[in-house]
């Protein structure tokens, strides 16, 4: 039998006018790096709110290590560490004044955890006087990861780590997960960034406030079950418009330069549909198959979901 | 309890590192109380007057000489138009009209009695009633000398059978300073303390360190008392600072025991930092702090008696009073410093003010837990 760190039962949260969380379901075993993928406004602010004990659920049954959150807020605040969205240290403060408060708040030492903190403490570390305002994106990050870190908590609860973080910042900062992941840290993270689900043991896909898919990356790239071509011509809008008015293809969806099409019947002419489009004027035609990612799954749930509601 | 010392330390750190406190904390109390007392001062000096004189006689002529004589008065205008008179006050360069009629000394030789009229103008009620008050006092003692001119008998005693010998006590020259001072420091000590908590907490709110706090086992109370000692501490720190330029400015006496005036000023304390607590539990920026509080700082300061005694309120002024914590510390201050008040003569503020605390830091505490 499997420890569960995180049980999350029929959740759901309402704001004054909005249902922001409308009954999710996940739990967390112990030493999961779990992730939970959505865009904003779908409800992953207000569930991690819930977890750290901030706000209170409007209804369904949640426990972190074991406690509720309302009734046994108190034991879950010492044992979790969590780093907010919006950089939540104290500005007016040097990156050491910050870490040495964090620490004895939590009745604890810098020296005390040094060995957990010091692969990411050690980047920060010579900047160790400076303001915490006036640190760099990715440095701020790397020192609110110090900060919820050095009490040593058992569950490490990041919300949107990476966003507004540069690319080779977001590359380091997953890595010191992994890291702490292998230190036995259970890790429940946020992100908008599709590219790094794949670096989560298990992803739980969320919109509208609603679990749509949980699963290992893996496996849920594999339940898309269907093929996928990329087209690129030099028209790209006029593309989209073309393509939709194809009656045998299913889906478009713009991803960088490319559009990801899927069709009604998983076969393709490639030279066909060289032909339609050329005939509609379009020039430097590109079709290849390709594998799905995980945005390709994000927008095929998102697409069957709103097909279910309608 | 030890965790109330590492959150004392951060916030001294943060305080001092703030580059607009320490001006703050030095800079406004000079300002306020060099300034304000020498500047709220209701003393009238060199009351414009404007002379219609249309009797032309001696008689006339020594009246408007005393007032001349006067450091009081100042004369701004003569004429014989009452309407260019009246001009005069509606282009603000008089604040009166002397008016002497004619026939002024004629009637006052045949008929013993006479009549002048004194225009007022009666834009500030403050103002007029003291010019009134001024001019009264110069033209009995005018009236006094002519009697003993016209009657040409020597002046007696009689003439004043119940001599009147006003001594004011605890302030004998009635020295406007002396009264004033206390009652700015009243108000400044409010606004560093109020002012200051209220706005700490919300700017922890607005940054959204206080987050990252709340899900530290840190507990409400110690939380608070982190929070609200700083500003105790910056408090005392300013009455002491006020109180010494006082000495060494104006020379404010301080008859009264200093270590029961700071013991008060703790108990004031923690109703005015009760209030900014609450304050702060209510509003979720800056801006709303800074509105709700200007918003109650004015009403009781000026319902405080620092400028009106509250004696003369109406009974519902009174009533209300009872929640200005402003009026009890206005009284007490100047109880302590001036009169030499014990503890005694205090208690029954002391004792409201207890109460007050407990009331206004509960509710801020049970209004504070829901927000965290």
């Amino acid at each position: 039998m499997k420890e569960f760190i995180i049980e999350v039962e029929n959740l759901k949260k309402s704001y004054e006018k909005v249902e922001a969380v409308k009954g999710v379901n996940f739990s967390v075993s112990k030493g999961e790096l779990f992730g939970l993928i959505g865009p904003d406004g779908a409800g992953k602010t207000s569930i991690f709110r819930i977890l750290t004990t901030l706000i209170f659920p409007t209804e369904g049954q949640v426990k972190v290590l074991n406690f509720d959150v309302i009734k046994n807020y108190k034991e879950i605040r010492s044992n979790i560490g969590y780093m907010p969205q919006r950089f939540s240290l104290y500005q007016d403060l040097s990156v050491e004044e910050n870490l040495t408060f964090f620490a004895r708040i939590f009745g604890t030492t810098i020296e005390e955890n040094y060995n957990l903190i010091k692969d990411i403490y050690v980047q920060i570390e010579p900047f160790k006087d400076r303001l915490a305002g006036k640190l760099s994106g990715g440095m701020k990050q790397k020192l609110a990861l110090c900060c919820a870190l050095i009490h040593s908590p058992d569950v490490l609860i990041l919300d949107e780590p990476t966003t507004g973080v540069d690319a080779v910042s977001r590359k380091e900062f997953w890595e010191m997960l992994i890291r702490l992941k292998e230190k036995g840290i259970t890790i429940l993270v946020s992100t908008p960034y599709m590219d790094e689900a794949n670096l989560c043991d298990r992803v739980a896909l969320i919109q509208n406030g609603e679990i749509m898919s949980i699963d290992t990356p893996e496996k849920v790239i594999q339940s898309f079950g269907r093929k996928l071509w990329a087209v690129k011509s030099d028209r790209i809008y006029q593309l989209i418009k073309d393509l939709k008015s194809m009656d045998f293809i299913d889906s478009v969806f713009p991803f960088g330069e490319y559009l990801h099409i899927t069709l009604q019947s998983d076969k393709l002419d490639q030279d066909q549909l060289i032909s339609m489009l050329t005939d509609k004027n379009h020039c430097q035609i590109q079709i290849q198959e390709i594998e799905a990612n995980i945005e390709d799954c994000f927008m095929q749930l998102m697409n069957n979901e709103k097909l279910t509601v309608t | 309890m030890r965790k109330i010392k590492f959150i004392l330390q951060k916030e001294f750190i943060q305080i001092f590192r703030n580059k607009t406190m320490l001006p703050l904390i030095f800079g406004v109390p000079i300002i306020q109380l060099v300034i304000l007392v020498h500047a709220a001062t209701l003393e009238m000096k060199s009351i414009d007057m404007f002379v219609v004189d249309k009797d032309l006689s001696s008689l006339s002529h020594k009246l408007i000489n005393k007032f001349e004589g006067s450091p009081f008065y100042n004369v701004s205008g003569v004429s014989f138009s009452m309407d260019e008179a009246e001009e005069a006050i509606e282009k603000n360069k008089a604040d009166f009209i002397m008016h002497i009629p004619y026939g002024f000394e004629r009637n006052l030789m045949r008929e013993n009695s006479s009549r002048i009229q004194l225009l007022i103008d009666g834009i500030n009620g403050t103002a007029a009633s003291l010019i009134n008050a001024y001019s009264s006092s110069v033209i009995s003692d005018f009236n006094r000398n002519i009697i003993v001119d016209l009657t040409k008998m020597p002046q007696i005693k009689d003439m004043n059978p119940i001599a009147i010998e006003t001594s004011y006590w605890y302030n004998p020259e009635l020295n406007y300073k002396i009264y004033m001072l206390p009652g700015i420091l009243v108000i400044l000590v409010t606004i560093i303390s109020m002012f200051l908590a209220a706005m700490n907490i919300v700017r922890e709110k607005e940054i959204g360190t206080i987050e990252q706090l709340n899900v530290t086992p840190i507990k409400k109370y110690e939380f608070i008392v982190g929070k609200l000692v700083p500003f105790m501490i910056i408090a005392l720190f300013e009455l002491a600072f006020g109180l010494a330029i006082g000495k060494i400015f104006f020379h404010i006496p301080m008859v009264g025991s200093l270590s029961l005036l700071f013991g008060f000023t703790i108990v004031y304390l923690m109703v005015v930092l009760g209030i900014g607590l609450f304050i702060s539990t209510i509003s979720s920026t800056q801006q709303q702090v800074m509105f709700i509080a200007f918003f109650f700082m004015l009403v009781f300061i000026l319902m405080s008696g620092i400028f009106t005694p509250t004696e003369s309120m109406p009974v519902w002024a009174q009533r209300v009073n009872i929640i200005n914590p402003f009026y009890y510390f206005m009284r007490v201050i100047r109880m302590i410093l001036l009169k030499g008040s014990g503890f005694w003569d205090i208690s029954r503020e002391f004792f409201s003010l207890s109460i007050y605390a407990v009331i206004i830091l509960s509710l801020a505490v049970w209004r504070y837990r829901k927000v965290a």
